[in-house]
């Protein structure tokens, strides 16, 4: 794949480089040149002063392959995430059977292969995540996983997370816990608040999310020097707890969703199910609070929690339908249109949380604009008004609150692996 | 376009008073020894009742409400139905509704089913909620206002008490909405643990967590069900501790001209002791009366055009 792409303003947090008017060459799949008003042969692309950056990677997608292809595939779901403005993503293991053993791996890694998207594995913790043994670690790191999580679920023992977070810690793993405490979520379906007292609707509490979180962050300073990550986070106090072990010195990670950031649990009012998640849209003041955490970095990254469900899941009652919502192609415009043309986080922090960080916290190598480097990028028009519609939509579920939302900014084009995708 | 009777929350004070008005003819009839005057109002309409959730008293009062405006009715209990079979909520109403349906009676254990409904549904097809989960029952509101109403001439200004689980209750909540609506002042006496978070912010009433002296001055006083079920999710003690603090004994009910209130079935010793709910003050038969002649009136309502 050759292409000179011109006009491009390059923004790279690492090298802290961001220049306007420039030219990309790109050779094979290899960036051979970059400089003003470049010559070549290979075909031209202009961007007129587009956004390049490196490529945006999302640690946490439900690609749902195998077992519940009717939700989603491999295919449509890097699809989705390449159309969405996504070169990479970690996919999560509460799949059927579970990513507890290496077979499952490599079947994953077979459907993936020549993707222009790199998809990253996930294992689970433990066996059949069901929270009780651990799972077989060293085949799982054998077969070239970095990061293990019993999503969907907090591992409810504080025994047995001591023993993962013990045994993880050989193997480097991230330790990706979906902190929820399940005794005091049984049964719920939305955040505890006004809005849930208002609707007659069981309330999940943020307490039961900072409870695990807080136990957890004691374990791992128990335990010490292994690396436990907070999926989705979502509440203030979740943020604060963060901030404080981090200044402990402990190593703990945490990301967020973009709808975290941007609706709270009112969505429910208009959206329904679609708007039903684990964890739930909670209250205005989370949002400011998880908002602060991306500004001082107690906040890590942000990833999607990318989660289809078919339509029959979802247009039920708030109690039987499923949670979770797709969220790949939203995530960059709401993460521009909330965060960065708010003025809350400059572009360069944004395409640093987006693209960097999850990187170093999945252990990958950074991703660099230069002379030499496969050309890993994330093209981003950064002031394109749309409004997202179905037809946006190249997941297999539609499961989504934002259809109608408009958004200023997306992402245009996506290259890798010497592949390239434009937004038509 | 057509009415629905979805909840309080969607009703305006002059329809809640007008339905009220409306109920009141019907009510002199059943409350008559004559026979009922037969009615032709929804001749060739059917309705249909589904309970998703176990219901004697409701559906009863439902389907002779539907009989005496003229309609055809027929009941389904849905636990035992397709929906044990693995057939969507959805699926389910749609295949039902094709049989060629005017209305829609349901009740669900899940908030905001009828709502859902509604966008599923044509236009065509009017829905009456039943009460879901714990969010709405406006029938019962209804009832229990027309109730008050005839007892206490007016709901304006008045001190009304509910006691019991109002966390869980739809009851309450369609009680709140619609006293409030009224002008009535609404004070809610529950343990903290079945009470709703931000209850009193949200439906604009008192929250207590004990009796202390609000029966005195209270016009009248709703005692709420308690399912035992909630004793094992430690959400109180047991009944008898909850007699104890929020029972309605005759000790509690003596310096208090209040009338009784109860939206059944009630537990006798827990929420009323026998002489409570047995006494003068006790409208709870009332209520049940009221409650077909409300249905009735909803049902002309709906139907109007």
């Amino acid at each position: 794949m050759d292409i000179l792409l011109q006009n491009c303003r390059i923004v790279d947090p690492i090298s802290g480089r961001d220049d306007t008017g420039m030219d990309i060459e790109i050779t094979s799949g290899k960036i051979s040149a970059i400089g003003k008003n470049l010559k070549s042969k290979a075909p031209l692309k202009n961007l007129n002063g587009a956004v390049v950056a490196p490529g945006f990677f999302d640690m946490h997608v439900h690609l749902r392959e195998p077992g519940q292809e009717y939700k989603e595939t491999i295919e449509t779901g890097t699809r989705a995430a390449a159309s969405g403005g996504f070169t990479g993503l970690c996919c999560m293991p509460n799949t059927d059977p579970p990513i507890s053993d290496p077979f499952v791996v490599s079947y994953i890694r077979e459907k993936a292969k020549n993707n222009l998207v790199d998809v990253e594995i996930c294992g689970t913790m433990t066996k059949g995540r069901k929270g009780e043994e651990l799972a077989p670690m060293q085949a799982l790191s054998d077969a070239g996983i970095k990061m293990i999580s019993d999503d969907g679920t907090a591992v409810a023992s504080a025994e047995v997370m001591r023993r993962v977070f013990e045994y993880g810690k050989m193997f480097d793993f991230l330790c990706t816990e979906h902190c929820e405490e399940p005794t005091m979520t049984k049964g719920t379906c939305m955040h505890e608040g006004k809005v849930s007292t208002k609707l007659g609707m069981p309330g999940y509490p943020s307490v039961a999310e900072d409870i695990i979180i807080s136990r957890d962050i004691l374990l791992a300073e128990y335990v010490g020097g292994v690396r436990f990550h907070v999926a989705h986070l979502s509440t203030r106090n979740a943020v604060r707890l963060v901030r404080e072990a981090k200044a402990r010195g402990i190593m703990v990670s945490c990301e967020v969703t973009p709808h975290h950031f941007t609706l709270t649990d009112e969505a429910v009012e208009t959206h329904f199910a679609n708007a039903k998640m684990n964890p739930p849209l909670r209250e205005k003041e989370d949002i400011e609070a998880v908002i602060a955490g991306l500004q001082d970095g107690t906040i890590d990254c942000i990833s999607t929690d990318h989660a289809p469900h078919a339509a029959h899941e979802k247009e039920t009652d708030m109690m039987s339908a499923a949670f979770g919502i797709i969220g790949c192609e939203t995530a960059i415009g709401l993460g521009l249109t909330n965060l960065v043309h708010t003025g809350k986080l400059s572009l360069s922090k944004y395409i640093e949380i987006s693209s960097a960080n999850p990187r170093k916290l999945m252990k990958l190598p950074p991703i660099q604009i230069i002379e030499g480097a496969s050309a890993n990028l994330t093209i981003i028009d950064l002031n394109n008004e749309w409004t997202f519609s179905k037809q946006d939509i190249h997941s297999k579920s539609q499961n989504t609150p934002f259809i109608g939302t408009k958004l200023k900014g997306r992402a245009i084009g996506v290259i890798n692996n010497n592949q390239l995708l434009w937004r038509q | 376009m057509t009415r629905d009777l979805l909840g309080i929350r969607q009703l305006s004070t002059d329809q809640i008073t007008d339905l009220l008005k409306r109920s009141d003819g019907y009510f002199r009839h059943l409350n008559s020894t004559d026979p009922f005057p037969e009615s032709d109002l929804l001749k060739g309409r059917t309705v249909a009742n589904l309970f998703f959730e176990n219901s004697t008293r409701t559906r009863t009062s439902f389907e002779l409400a539907e009989k005496r405006v003229g309609a055809t009715s027929v009941s389904l209990s849905m636990q035992t139905s397709s929906v044990t079979k693995g057939e969507s909520l959805i699926d389910t109403v749609k295949v039902i509704n094709a049989m060629k349906l005017d209305c829609i009676v349901v009740r669900h254990s899940s908030a905001g089913v009828p709502i859902l409904l509604r966008k599923h549904l044509p236009e065509t097809t009017r829905i009456i909620n039943a009460g879901d989960g714990a969010h709405e029952h406006p029938t019962q509101a209804l009832l229990d206002a027309a109730t008050l109403l005839e007892k206490l001439g007016s709901i304006y200004g008045k001190k009304i008490v509910i006691i019991g689980d109002i966390k869980h209750s739809r009851v309450a909540r369609s009680n709140m909405l619609l006293l409030h609506k009224l002008g009535a002042r609404v004070t809610m006496i529950a343990p903290l643990t079945l009470s709703p978070a931000y209850g009193a912010e949200v439906f604009g009433v008192n929250i207590r967590h004990e009796i202390g002296n609000e029966l005195q001055d209270a016009d009248a006083v709703m005692a709420l069900r308690i399912q035992t079920e909630r004793q094992t999710q430690s959400l109180f003690p047991g009944l008898i501790d909850f007699r104890q603090r929020y029972g309605l004994t005759p000790t509690r009910m003596q310096n208090t001209n209040s009338f009784i209130l109860h939206p059944g079935p009630i537990n006798r010793s827990v929420e009323l002791d026998d002489e409570t709910a047995d006494s003068e003050k006790s409208v709870i038969y009332r209520q049940v009366m009221r409650g077909v002649a409300i249905r009735m009136a909803v049902l002309e309502w709906l139907f109007e055009n």
